[in-house]
């Protein structure tokens, strides 16, 4: 079993705005690109499940052209209020980096 | 206007500086304007809540002191926008001292233009009950109420305001609260500076070359390049969607966008789209006071207490409410009580998906939030104090659970604000909430 970070040159999560977060997630290549999205483990349902949002909240791009995914969810709790942890939501992307990938 | 305009990002912004080489380059190479963002609200809503801005001023004012001096040389404008990060009164004020002693410490003589972006509860509150104000989503509660309740509210600008100010004559331009897009046009690639080369080694200048189809991107330090890719990949950074990019006015639609690499540095983009909205809004961001922080920094190492961390800090966090009830008289619904374990959940709070301890020691920050500072100050020593000594089965006899590296353990932090508007407000004159102040220094 691989995971996610192997196949990427970049992961990472940020405020769009206070109210909501956004990640991209950057392929090393087309090759990579392609196993990820083959393999069924990324996706709107499961990025939903991770971040406990609504599937109808999570948008979920997938752009073949930059070979990225990019996701954006609302935040449930907004940047720098008080119950919040990451006032830039720098480090939300976390649990994502290794995401087990089975290539079948 | 001239078929084609030279934009140049000073840098990303203000406070943090550029090359001073790359500048003086740039603008000798044929720069229209000197433009630089000095504000976000990705620092949290603090700077927009207190009016403070987001120092340092003397980096501030070194990084002015070149953008001024070049820009007089040359004969062109400056460009600033969201003064002092958060763009309020008070931060375009300081933005504006500092200008003015730069040139009484000069000799300087230009015409300077201050645009406030500031709104009055009062303004806002008659916007609001004609139904020009909509909310976002996700947006907090905004009702006559918490509006009346709110510190500080600001409208971001788009372009015109600051087009009014240049054509009055104005050589430096302030702004309050402004979109990107309204200091440069090509405002994404170039609002955060060398953010869009392949590789930003410092904070430095960004240029574009604007003409009617498109602009040419290109670093004026020599020692930095930009690629399709990395121009590409900065239209993503902290937007949630990748195609549309909503601003004042309008959205910019980049679904056709072609990515060009004209040399080894340069980039060519071509077919974005701005669609001018049928109605014209601007954004609204406003900040409420939500209490006062007290805070506790603490160490934990002991193996036995870590096993079962959760377990000790829920009866801990019941001990301390009974206690602060009986001794201080103050309910437990009067105050926010959090315990942020740093090596366990302290950075993702409720969506860590890791349930217990896995290293051999957490960092533990008690935090505690009142209604007023000297409250936070009286409910914080009660707490630090309890859970030093808080009991665990397997101890008997007096404990001490917490490794403070501070005498005294606690510290008061101040206000805590919370964004309270993620809303756009309609309006008849693009101009009509911004109030331009001219004056000849």
């Amino acid at each position: 079993m691989r995971e996610l970070w192997e196949f990427t040159k970049l992961i990472r999560s940020k405020n769009a705005g206070p109210f909501e977060l956004t990640f991209d997630i950057m392929f090393k290549d087309a090759d990579s690109f392609h196993q990820v999205m083959k393999s069924g483990a990324l996706t709107p349902e499961l990025i939903a499940h991770l971040y406990k949002t609504q599937r109808e909240r999570t948008r979920f791009f997938v752009i073949e052209r930059l070979l990225t995914v990019k996701i954006s969810i609302p935040r449930a709790i907004f940047s720098g209020d008080v119950m919040d942890t990451d006032v830039y939501g720098g480090q939300f992307h976390g649990p994502l980096v290794r995401l087990p990938i089975d290539l079948g | 206007m001239s078929e084609k305009l030279k934009a140049l990002a000073a840098t990303g912004n203000l406070s943090t500086g550029f090359e001073e080489e790359s500048l003086v380059r740039a603008v000798q190479q044929g720069a229209g304007f000197v433009g630089c963002d000095a504000g976000t609200t990705d620092s949290g809503p603090y700077y927009l809540g207190s009016g403070n801005p987001r120092g340092p001023r003397e980096g501030t004012k070194r990084n002015l002191h070149i953008m001024i001096r070049e820009a007089l040389r040359a004969g062109i404008p400056v460009i600033v926008g969201s003064a002092g990060h958060a763009g309020g009164r008070p931060h375009l004020e300081w933005t504006i001292e500092i200008i003015k002693e730069l040139a009484r410490e000069n000799g300087w003589h230009f015409k300077l233009a201050a645009i406030d972006s500031e709104i009055t509860k009062e303004d806002l509150l008659d916007a609001f009950r004609r139904g020009e104000v909509t909310p976002l989503y996700p947006a907090p509660d905004l009702n006559e109420g918490t509006l009346r309740q709110a510190e500080r509210f600001v409208a971001m600008m788009g372009i015109e305001p600051i087009q009014a100010a240049l054509s009055s004559g104005a050589q430096v331009v302030v702004a309050g609260r402004c979109s990107d897009v309204a200091i440069y046009a090509a405002g994404k690639i170039l609002e955060c500076g060398a953010a869009s080369a392949a590789q930003r080694l410092y904070p430095d200048c960004m240029a574009a070359e604007l003409d009617q189809e498109g602009f040419t991107v290109e670093p004026p330090n020599p020692a930095l390049r930009c690629t399709p890719q990395s121009v590409a990949a900065h239209t993503l950074y902290e937007n949630a969607d990748p195609y549309y990019l909503v601003e004042s006015g309008g959205t910019l639609d980049t679904t056709a966008v072609q990515y060009e690499a004209l040399s080894d540095r340069a980039v060519r983009v071509r077919g974005s789209r701005f669609v001018a909205s049928e109605k014209y809004t601007v954004r609204i961001e406003g900040a409420a006071l939500a209490g006062f922080r007290s805070i506790v920094v603490a160490g934990i190492r002991d193996p036995l207490l870590l096993r079962q961390l959760d377990k000790f800090l829920s009866s801990l966090r019941a001990v301390i409410n009974r206690k602060i009830e009986k001794s201080l008289k103050i309910s437990s619904n009067a105050y926010t009580l959090s315990f942020r374990v740093y090596g366990w959940n302290a950075s993702l709070g409720p969506l860590e998906p890791i349930s217990h301890v896995e290293g051999h020691e957490i960092g533990l920050i008690i935090d505690v939030v009142a209604s007023s500072q000297s409250m936070a100050a009286d409910i914080l020593p009660l707490v630090w104090h309890t859970g030093l000594h808080h009991a665990i089965p397997e101890h008997e006899g007096l404990i001490s659970n917490f490794a403070f590296p501070f005498s005294p353990p606690g510290i008061d932090v101040g206000p805590v604000y919370r964004f309270c508007a993620n809303h756009v407000w309609e309006l008849k004159d693009p101009c009509e909430p911004f109030r331009m102040n001219m004056e000849n220094l």
